[in-house]
């Protein structure tokens, strides 16, 4: 005879619980984390470098944390911005995971940083599982990656508060559909706000970093669908938390760490979603 | 690929839930761990499979089988009150009002569902703490 036990736990809990503490203690030192996504390639490291060449001209204290599996060239061509940098080799990790990242930044974080950007690995799939204390999720995509980049990383684009698209100047070489690549966004995630860039033409630079001033002063991000989950009596949080039916499952990240803004509302923000 | 760091934190919270005791993991092998994925959480089952049994190995959890169920993404749009299967890759507008502001009611979940133990004891080289 098996005996059974009825865990009901996110598998992701530790990192959801890590990222809330991270988010907790960030924001009370006035810090928010902007988290970029995007695949290897596709200009994170340009637009990063000028966005905070940016910040720092409009006298924004900004730093930054770059995630690579291996060679520091990022972090050097960060630093020419003159933010405080730090490079983070993952030894082959395909993400960074919340307590990586309250590691790096325990004893290296500047004070008086009001915006931390982490460039994450660059990859699609496995950064956008983990919630990394962040208060904008930012996806990135450049004009030669396809129109139907946002439906075949749906997770990634679905969970996006703002979408860059980078490279704009070779849109025309790329044959990019702009209107397609538009859809496709819309499709994943309904009313997320598009920005297209060139770093190369100064074009869009500096709306990134409009966007996350904003977000660190108190303005609501965009709450995706996709990270609106809807609370029922049988939400899976934690230990022994049983299910009272088969419907309305939330899902691994939603631990119950509600910060007050959405209390009583049917639809209860992802914490990944949540601000500090 | 994730998988392994997934398959990783299952492994760990299995144990944990093995040392917290409880009657029905008293020194017992774990038999089979039940885990429910939603299509849109992004990871991959064949995958997850095949890293949870590398990460099992040397844990009470040698051995133990991983049971994946799908579970299929649906959301339901507030001011309407429509509801849908969002399909993979999602459609997340709503298909009847055409409104952004839906909510999801499934298909992100990444949940150990349920452990079954075995009658017999874990290995004895298994270290108690992992």
């Amino acid at each position: 005879m098996c005996r059974v036990a009825e865990l009901q736990q996110a598998v992701l809990a530790e990192n959801d619980r890590g990222a809330q503490r991270l988010r907790a203690a960030l924001a009370a030192r006035g810090t928010a984390v902007v988290n970029l996504l995007s695949s290897p390639g596709s200009g994170k490291t340009a637009l990063l470098e000028a966005e905070l060449t940016r910040a720092r001209e409009r006298g924004v204290p900004v730093a930054a944390l770059t995630a690579d599996l291996a060679t520091e060239n990022d972090a050097r061509r960060l630093a020419r911005s003159g933010a405080p940098v730090k490079q983070v080799l993952t030894d082959g990790l395909c993400h960074l995971e919340a307590g990586m990242l309250g590691r790096h930044l325990d004893g290296w974080l500047p004070d008086g940083v009001r915006l931390l950007f982490v460039e994450n690995v660059g990859n699609l799939v496995c950064p956008a599982s983990y919630d990394l204390g962040e208060s904008l999720r930012v996806v990135l995509a450049s004009v030669t990656e396809g129109e139907d980049k946002p439906l075949k990383y749906p997770t990634a684009f679905g969970l996006a508060q703002l979408v860059v698209v980078t490279k704009a100047d070779l849109a025309g070489p790329a044959g990019f559909d702009r209107e397609a690549f538009l859809a496709a966004v819309q499709q994943v995630n309904p009313g997320v706000e598009v920005v297209f860039t060139s770093v190369r033409r100064g074009e869009g630079v500096g709306l990134l970093l409009d966007r996350a001033v904003a977000v660190q002063r108190g303005v609501p991000a965009h709450r995706p669908v996709m990270a609106r989950l809807a609370v029922g009596g049988a939400h899976g949080h934690g230990t022994g938390h049983g299910h009272g039916g088969d419907h309305e499952h939330g899902h691994d990240r939603g631990r119950g760490h509600d910060q007050g803004d959405h209390h009583g509302s049917a639809v209860r923000d992802d914490p990944a979603r949540t601000r500090p | 690929m994730h998988e392994m760091s997934i398959a990783l934190a299952v492994v760990g919270q299995v144990e944990e839930a093995a040392r917290a005791g409880g009657p029905e993991a008293d020194g017992r092998a774990v038999e089979r761990v039940h885990l429910r994925v939603g299509e849109l959480a992004g990871v991959v089952p064949d995958s997850l499979h095949f890293c949870f049994s590398l990460a099992c190995e040397g844990t009470v959890l040698e051995g133990a089988e991983l049971r994946t169920e799908a579970v299929p993404g649906r959301a339901r749009c507030g001011p309407c009150g429509g509801e849908w299967d969002t399909g993979m890759p999602p459609r997340l507008g709503c298909p009847r009002c055409g409104g952004g502001a839906a909510e999801l009611l499934s298909g992100r979940e990444l949940q150990i569902a349920a452990v079954h133990w075995a009658d017999r004891p874990a290995r004895p080289t298994v270290p108690e703490e992992g």
